[in-house]
């Protein structure tokens, strides 16, 4: 075979492999789509669910499952910000750095049970938070932390060093080099890695049974005062999100329509995940736009 | 295979009392761990007046040119004495910040920051502490034309830097640079990423600053040194060899390494 062959062959073999993975997204997107959208209706989106069946809707969880990603990006984001700056920026290439390093890559391998049974055994029991969505949230910051940090780290290690010096020669200090000139930069790399982040925390079950529980207790949306019981914004409640609610209904689930309730579920979450990820990319363009005058 | 020239015997100037001196350095030597490359540079900069810093790669300037604002602190050991009105800016305890904006610097690949035209110039200004409109109007405007390139982006302060060419995104460097007001300009071979043509104009631009401005400027192209430098330097691997003004350094040089470095038949 000569060049030119070889590199027909390749770029078949190529095209065959990205037609194959394209396929199958396609043909699970069509199929779970086309199994739960007939199931879904208002009422489905905004009833509220029998406790002992499992029928009914799922508006409860919908929320639940915003609320919770909502707030363990307000606890992880903050952290893994912190983190990733820091050894990006100000770590020492030193046995301790390559430690940290180390940790960050084990935790982001930790099954997502044993995160759940961690988190059950010490916010659960020990703290006596209870099943809650602090807990829930706690827990999947734990799952999102790795991920995240190395992201944030990355982005930053992308800008080039002499936007640093840039900075540094202008009489900034390099805290403010960071948070003004490099950050805005690496924002596009930060918020793809949010959004990764946000779409496994919103996928995520098994972590949460043991954490944020398996039952969604009726809210009243009237009441936004996170203090109380009722309150949907009450982080100490239990939690049944969307994921937890299809698996619950596949595996323990008395309703006669136990499929089209989970498959109509499943739509649902998948289509939440592609609301998401859409939104965060429109904010983050926005915000990339904003800071660095670009078209 | 490299000639082997003495490092004894140097040819370096100095200046009488009453020519003031922007900067001075005394037995400035640069560490990078092992490696010593920078061996005891003396060399004063009158004010006012561009001074080029010339020599092959790896001869140190570049890495002298960083010590003068301290931007080796972390990369490199530093020691000896940097005078800057009457204070050793080459102290632990002087503040690094203070100092770089008096003495400011631009690089060799031009690197704007990816925000406006406008954001460039007063971003540094604002974390100063200038907030007024006005004043930052002012800057902008000042700067810009004392870049030479206010008519080329008056129009476009709003838009992009980066969508601007190497040569503007140079001359935005230096008026983000002269927007601090600095007292000293250090040019890192500022021009080795431009096309001709913008060079000229960077070189032009240079020109006009001297009335206000102390510029040290690395380069590798002796043509430019000659023409817009009143005074040179020349470094061999990490001595300073032979300074004098440039008048002389190129038709009168005086010791061998430097003629044969001008005359080309250097190695």
């Amino acid at each position: 075979m000569n060049a030119k062959q070889k590199d027909v062959v390749a770029t078949i073999a190529i095209n065959v492999i990205v037609a194959t993975v394209v396929g199958i997204l396609f043909f699970l997107l069509a199929y779970i789509l086309i199994s739960g959208l007939p199931h879904v209706s208002w009422s489905f989106l905004t009833g509220t669910t029998d406790s002992f069946s499992g029928a009914g809707g799922i508006g409860v969880q919908l929320f639940n499952s915003f609320y919770l990603l909502i707030l363990t990006m307000l606890i992880s984001i903050p952290i893994s910000l912190g983190a990733g700056i820091y050894l990006a920026e100000y770590a020492k290439d030193n046995w301790r750095t390559h430690l940290i390093r180390s940790a960050i890559e084990v935790l982001s391998s930790l099954p997502s049970v044993v995160v759940g049974l961690f988190g059950f055994l010490l916010f659960v029991v020990q703290f006596k938070i209870g099943f809650s969505v602090i807990s829930g949230a706690i827990a999947l910051t734990f799952f999102n932390l790795p991920l995240l940090t190395r992201n944030i780290e990355e982005s930053l290690s992308a800008v080039p060093r002499n936007q640093r010096e840039a900075g540094l020669s202008l009489g900034m200090s390099k805290w403010k080099t960071e948070i003004g000139i490099i950050l805005p930069v690496a924002l596009p790399g930060i918020v793809t890695g949010i959004v990764l982040s946000a779409g496994r925390v919103f996928g995520e079950a098994a972590a949460l049974i043991y954490t944020a529980g398996q039952s969604a207790p009726v809210t009243n949306f009237a009441d936004w005062n996170p203090m109380d019981a009722a309150s949907p914004l009450n982080p100490l409640r239990p939690a049944e999100t969307l994921a937890v609610h299809i698996w619950k209904v596949n595996t323990e689930g008395l309703a006669s329509n136990a499929a089209q309730l989970s498959a109509a579920a499943s739509a649902v979450l998948i289509i939440a995940v592609l609301l998401f990820n859409l939104g965060a990319r429109v904010l983050g363009n926005y915000l990339y736009r904003r800071v660095t005058a670009s078209k | 295979m490299l000639k082997q020239y003495s490092f004894e015997k140097t040819a370096v100037q100095s200046f009488a009392d009453n020519v003031p001196l922007a900067l001075r350095t005394e037995n400035l030597q640069v560490f990078y761990g092992a490696n010593h490359a920078m061996h005891d540079a003396n060399l004063a900069f009158p004010k006012n007046q561009i001074t080029a810093l010339i020599g092959a790669s790896g001869s140190g300037k570049s890495t002298y040119l960083r010590s003068l604002n301290r931007m080796n602190d972390g990369i490199a050991t530093v020691t000896g004495k940097i005078w800057y009105h009457d204070v050793d800016i080459n102290e632990p305890d002087v503040n690094i910040y203070e100092i770089r904006r008096h003495i400011g610097m631009v690089f060799q690949r031009p690197n704007p920051f990816a925000k406006s035209i406008r954001e460039n110039i007063i971003y540094a200004l604002r974390a100063e502490g200038i907030k007024d409109k006005q004043v930052l109007a002012q800057r902008v405007e000042e700067s810009l034309k004392g870049a030479a390139l206010w008519d080329e982006v008056k129009d476009t302060l709003d838009k992009s830097a980066l969508a601007l060419s190497g040569g503007q995104q140079q001359r935005l460097c230096i008026a983000r640079s002269i927007a601090m007001q600095p007292d000293v300009l250090l040019l890192d071979e500022p021009c080795s990423a431009l096309d001709p043509i913008s060079t000229v104009k960077v070189e032009e631009t240079l020109a006009q600053l001297r009335e206000k401005y102390t510029i040290i400027i690395v380069t590798h192209n002796m043509q430019q040194a000659s023409r817009i430098s009143s005074q040179c330097a020349f470094f061999h691997l990490g001595h300073v060899m032979e300074y004098t003004p440039t008048a002389k350094m190129f038709s009168d040089p005086q010791i061998p390494v430097t003629q044969d470095y001008i005359s080309g038949s250097f190695g």
